[in-house]
C-alpha cells in the first residue's frame, strides 16, 4: 500500500491521483443518495422534484432536513433557515479552499464552489497540505478528478431511491431511516470533547425547546451548541479540524 | 401533502443559499484571512444542528404518535455508538437497521 501510494504521488498526474482518492467515497455517497430518493418520494415529491433537489443543492443533511420540515408544515422561511444552518459548515470549507484556488478565474472558482461537498473538502484539504509543490492547476485537476468519481453517484442514487421508494411497504419503518442516517454521520464526527459537548448540548437543548413554534427549537439548540463547542475548543486550546 | 410552490421555493432557495455559503470565501474574499473565532464556530455546525434535529425524532417519533418507542430508541443508540466506535458511516447505519427490525418484530 505504501509503495502504491508512493508511485501514485510521484508518477501519476494530479487528476489520476484525484480519481483514486475519490473512488472509495462512492460507497458512502450512494446509500445516502438512495435514502434521500426514498425519503423524498415517501414525503410526496415526484421524480423530477427529488432529482432537482439533489442536483440544485447537493448537500445530503440539508436536503433531509428540508424534506423533514416540509412534511411538518413548518413555515417556508424556517425550513430554509434551519436547512441552511446545517450547511454553515460550507463557509468553513470555502475559507479553507480559498488560499489554494484564489488566483483562478471566477467561473472556475464558482465550479469548485458548486462541487464543494463534505467529501470533496475532506479529500482536498488533506492532500493540498501534503502536496506543497503543486500549482493551482494541479490542485484543480486533482479536485475535479476526486469529485467526478463520486458526485454522479449522488444524482444516480437519488434517482434509484425515487424509483424504488414508493414500492417499499410501511412495515419497513422507513420513517426511521432519516434519524439513523443522521446519527451515522454524527458518530464518526465526534472526534474531540468539543464535538461531543456540542452534540450533547444540541440534543438536550432541542428536547427542552420543543415547545417553541415552527421547530425553531432546532435552530436555537443548534446555535447554543455551536457556541458550546467553540467555547470548549477555546478553553482546551486545541485545533480539531 | 407538501405544497408545490413552497417546495420549489425551498429547492431554489436552498440551492442558492448552499452555493453562496460554498462560494463566499472562494469567490468574494479570496485569500484574505478569516477571523479565528468565526472558523471556530463554523467547525461545530454539523455536530450542533444535526443532533438538535434528530433528538426529538428519536425521543418522540411521529410513527408512534410522539410516544417513546423502545425499538426506535435502541436503534438510534446502537447507530450512534457503532458510528462513534468504528468511525464508519456504513457500519453505523447497518447497526441501526439490525437493531430496529428484530425489535420491531418482537415488540411491535
Amino acid at each position: 500500500m505504501r509503495v502504491y501510494e508512493f508511485v501514485m504521488s510521484h508518477q501519476t498526474s494530479p487528476f489520476r491521483l484525484g480519481l483514486s482518492k475519490g473512488l472509495p467515497f462512492i460507497l458512502v455517497v450512494l446509500p445516502f443518495a438512495v435514502l434521500f430518493g426514498v425519503v423524498g418520494t415517501e414525503a410526496g415529491l415526484n421524480l423530477f422534484e427529488v432529482l432537482s433537489f439533489s442536483i440544485v443543492v447537493i448537500a445530503g443533511a440539508a436536503q433531509f432536513t428540508a424534506v423533514q420540515l416540509l412534511t411538518e408544515n413548518v413555515p417556508t422561511v424556517i425550513v430554509l433557515l434551519s436547512s441552511l444552518a446545517v450547511n454553515l459548515r460550507f463557509a468553513m470549507y470555502s475559507a479553507s479552499m480559498a488560499p489554494y484556488f484564489g488566483d483562478l478565474p471566477l467561473w472556475k472558482r464558482a465550479s469548485v464552489a458548486y462541487l464543494l461537498v463534505d467529501q470533496a473538502f475532506a479529500i482536498s484539504a488533506t492532500e493540498f497540505e501534503k502536496q506543497t509543490t503543486w500549482t493551482t492547476n494541479d490542485r484543480l485537476a486533482f479536485y475535479f478528478g476526486a469529485v467526478i468519481v463520486f458526485i454522479p453517484f449522488w444524482y444516480l442514487g437519488t434517482l434509484v431511491g425515487a424509483l424504488v421508494g414508493s414500492a417499499i411497504p410501511p412495515e419497513y419503518a422507513l420513517d426511521f431511516a432519516l434519524p439513523i442516517c443522521f446519527l451515522a454521520m454524527i458518530g464518526p464526527a465526534l472526534r474531540t470533547m468539543a464535538h461531543v459537548g456540542a452534540a450533547a448540548t444540541a440534543s438536550v437543548s432541542a428536547m427542552v425547546l420543543t415547545w417553541l413554534p415552527h421547530s425553531l427549537g432546532i435552530l436555537g439548540a443548534g446555535l447554543i451548541a455551536m457556541m458550546v463547542g467553540a467555547e470548549i475548543e477555546r478553553r482546551m486550546g486545541q485545533r480539531s479540524k | 401533502m407538501i405544497d408545490t410552490t413552497t417546495l420549489w421555493i425551498v429547492i431554489i432557495g436552498l440551492g442558492i443559499g448552499s452555493f453562496s455559503l460554498r462560494f463566499v470565501f472562494l469567490g468574494l474574499i479570496g485569500d484574505r484571512a478569516i477571523p479565528e473565532w468565526i472558523l471556530r464556530h463554523l467547525r461545530y455546525t454539523a455536530v450542533a444542528i444535526i443532533p438538535a434535529l434528530v433528538a426529538p425524532l428519536v425521543m418522540m417519533p411521529a410513527a408512534t404518535q410522539g410516544n417513546f418507542d423502545l425499538p426506535r430508541f435502541s436503534a438510534a443508540a446502537v447507530a450512534l455508538i457503532v458510528g462513534y466506535m468504528t468511525k464508519n458511516v456504513l457500519w453505523s447505519m447497518l447497526g441501526g437497521a439490525v437493531t430496529l427490525y428484530p425489535l420491531l418484530y418482537l415488540l411491535g
